[in-house]
């Protein structure tokens, strides 16, 4: 028996459990709910009752009480079985919007929004970047100001996931005028007067992952809707970097397996001035290639994610995973639209839409230069 | 009410199947091995039978070592326990005498119910529903859509080619399921963690009290005499429409079966 972390007989289960789902209950739809411009509802409800929204949450929150290694299966298989990046980016918009909310242990905020939201009853955003201020957190300006037992709440909020569904939107505002330690992270209802989406952003990939800019006008917000300690947002923020990057790395490896496989797939298939495009020698060295740059991206990931679940604090390691996988990934698609030739460029070849989705993973998150300087400053000081 | 349902493992449904040449059964080790899929149907109508009126659910499986998988995928999507008869008397068991052996384990197993899928994906004989209610004298409920259960009653809906017919019986009874049922559930993470605790009884010819005479190929009373490949796929009927296309195509489908 393998003592493999990732080849557990109950995690070879947990990944036939996902591919059985994704099979079933997304790539159906997928096509759809990219013209749509979001997915509905009812994914986030059958997501819940399969147990896919929270296996890395604690069972106290709602979770599965799984670790950092599950959720990286669930996202892994969801992206080799064929969903894609934009739908994980939007049926898991709660990965970024309520770990904050959840590690702070404040039980009102984890039965009013991270159970139901788990649940598939609710739906959370997160909103960090402003019209001025994305990468740079300490810029921004969204202000709330203490009154009584509530706050107010003016700003505005831009390329926020999955906003125009959200039910809530974990905001990080200025509490203060120090620059880390006078932001805060506050749930803000949707429903609340003076909250608005100002529009629904058309973007490049990612299309049934819906993405709005946001006012607040005057928001009334419950000072029991604070996360932590006023002032603490910052770093709260700061301490869920390494999982999102994580992440992201996986969606770049999950990515660039897939379309690696249509790729193969395809060139089996295809026949050009009369054999198989893969018996082709430049074919085949392109596909070996492609091969290794998943494999070594996967690879470094995985390793980095086997240390963080064992407790290391690994900032610098996780975002060399997350520009790894980038590269691989931007690698990969675009030769995989090439070897699909003149197919590869129609929309209706899957190959096409991770071409596009995947240009956003090396800018959200935290962008490529910016983890370099990162690294670069955990590396030579 | 407690159930059991007989779950089997059959060669994953997209794979090529194969027959062994030594001994012409299926080659069970060449292929991934999946849950039938009509099991699945059965394993979620006792589970919503238990959620809506108590009692538990136990699986039963008869097959290789390797069937554990199926147990587990059975148990991680709710059922309380399972029984797994396998012992190598049972290799080549065919529909006839895997009735006998099923009917001898059910002894061991206290229950009301039994639910199983119409039929399993590899062998599709349709014919273990019928026969162990035969066997174990219980009332046989088959091809049922609907399911309900009164107070040692159950009820079914049963599927026929042009419509239903509701079908009651006492308990115990023998119920096997359509696929119209219901959805069956995805096993979640936590069911699946659970399910690593979850009793796991194995049972060999003797536990059971079967006859080894009366199993395995040489028990049996059918035989595989030979067998052949699929012939390659022929070329599909072309219907030219000459203003009757419509009623055609509909007799077409409904020769079918399919309308």
């Amino acid at each position: 028996m393998s003592t493999d972390v990732w080849t557990t007989p109950e995690r070879a289960a947990l990944r036939a459990a996902v591919r059985d789902f994704c099979t079933k209950e997304i790539v159906p739809h997928l096509d759809q709910w990219e013209r749509d411009g979001e997915v509905p509802r009812t994914l986030h409800k059958a997501a819940a009752e399969a147990g896919l929204l929270g296996v890395a949450f604690p069972e106290e929150a709602g979770g599965q009480g799984g670790s950092i290694i599950d959720q990286t299966i669930v996202s892994e298989e969801l992206l080799y079985a064929g969903a894609s990046s934009g739908l994980l980016s939007a049926l898991f918009t709660h990965g970024i919007a309520i770990p904050h909310l959840v590690k702070s242990g404040n039980a009102d905020l984890i039965d009013r929004y991270a159970k139901p939201t788990l649940n598939g009853d609710l739906i959370g955003s997160l909103a960090v970047t402003e019209p001025d201020a994305g990468s740079d957190v300490a810029a921004i300006r969204t202000r709330a100001v203490r009154e009584g037992d509530r706050y107010i709440v003016n700003g505005a909020k831009t390329f926020i996931t999955s906003s125009t569904r959200a039910d809530f939107v974990t905001t990080v505002v200025r509490t203060g005028e120090d620059p880390h330690r006078g932001i805060s992270l506050l749930v803000v209802d949707t429903g609340s007067p003076g909250f608005s989406v100002v529009r629904r952003l058309e973007k490049m990939g990612w299309l049934c992952s819906d993405t709005g800019e946001l006012a607040y006008v005057d928001v009334r917000v419950p000072a029991a809707n604070l996360i932590g300690e006023e002032g603490s947002g910052f770093i709260q923020v700061a301490q869920q970097f390494a999982g999102e990057r994580l992440g992201l790395a996986v969606h770049g490896y999950g990515i660039a397996q897939r379309a690696l496989d249509l790729t193969v797939a395809y060139t089996r298939q295809r026949n050009a001035f009369g054999r198989p495009l893969i018996s082709k020698q430049v074919v085949r060295h392109k596909l070996v290639e492609m091969t290794r740059a998943v494999e070594v991206s996967r690879t470094y990931a995985r390793s980095i994610t086997e240390r963080i679940a064992a407790g290391e604090q690994l900032f610098a390691e996780a975002a060399m995973a997350k520009n790894q996988a980038i590269e691989a990934c931007s690698f990969v698609v675009n030769e995989a639209v090439q070897l699909h030739g003149g197919s590869g460029y129609m929309r209706e070849t899957e190959v096409e839409r991770h071409y596009r989705d995947a240009r956003i993973l090396g800018i959200g998150g935290g962008a490529t230069e910016v983890m370099n300087d990162l690294i670069a400053k955990a590396l030579f000081g | 009410m407690n159930i059991v349902v007989c779950v089997k493992q059959v060669p994953d449904t997209w794979a090529e199947k194969k027959l062994s040449d030594s001994d012409k059964t299926v080659d069970r080790e060449g292929v991934e091995g999946v849950m039938n899929e009509l099991d699945e149907y059965a394993v979620e109508e006792a589970l919503r039978i238990k959620e809506a009126s108590g009692g538990e659910v136990t699986v039963l499986t008869m097959g290789p070592e390797k069937a554990v998988e199926t147990i587990r995928k059975a148990l991680s999507m709710g059922a309380d326990q399972a029984v797994h008869l396998v012992d190598s008397g049972l290799h080549g068991s065919d529909a006839l005498t895997t009735s006998y052996a099923l009917a001898k384990a059910l002894e061991t197993i206290p229950h009301d119910l039994v639910i199983l899928g119409v039929e399993s994906t590899d062998a599709r004989m349709s014919v273990i529903p019928a026969m162990l209610a035969e066997r174990t004298g219980a009332a046989q409920l088959t091809f049922a859509r609907k399911v309900e259960v009164g107070d040692g009653t159950v009820k079914i809906e049963r599927q026929t080619d042009t419509g239903y017919d509701v079908v009651e019986a006492a308990t115990p009874a023998i119920v096997s399921v359509v696929e119209k049922i219901n959805e069956p559930r995805y096993p979640s993470f936590k069911g699946i963690m659970a399910a690593k605790k979850k009793p796991l009884t194995t049972l060999t010819l003797g536990d059971a009290g079967i006859e080894s005479e009366k199993v395995g190929l040489a028990g049996s009373g059918s035989s595989v005499a030979e067998f052949s490949a699929r012939p390659p796929k022929q070329a599909g009927q072309v219907v030219k429409d000459e203003g009757d296309g419509g009623s055609k195509l509909a007799e077409f489908l409904a020769s079918q079966k399919l309308v």
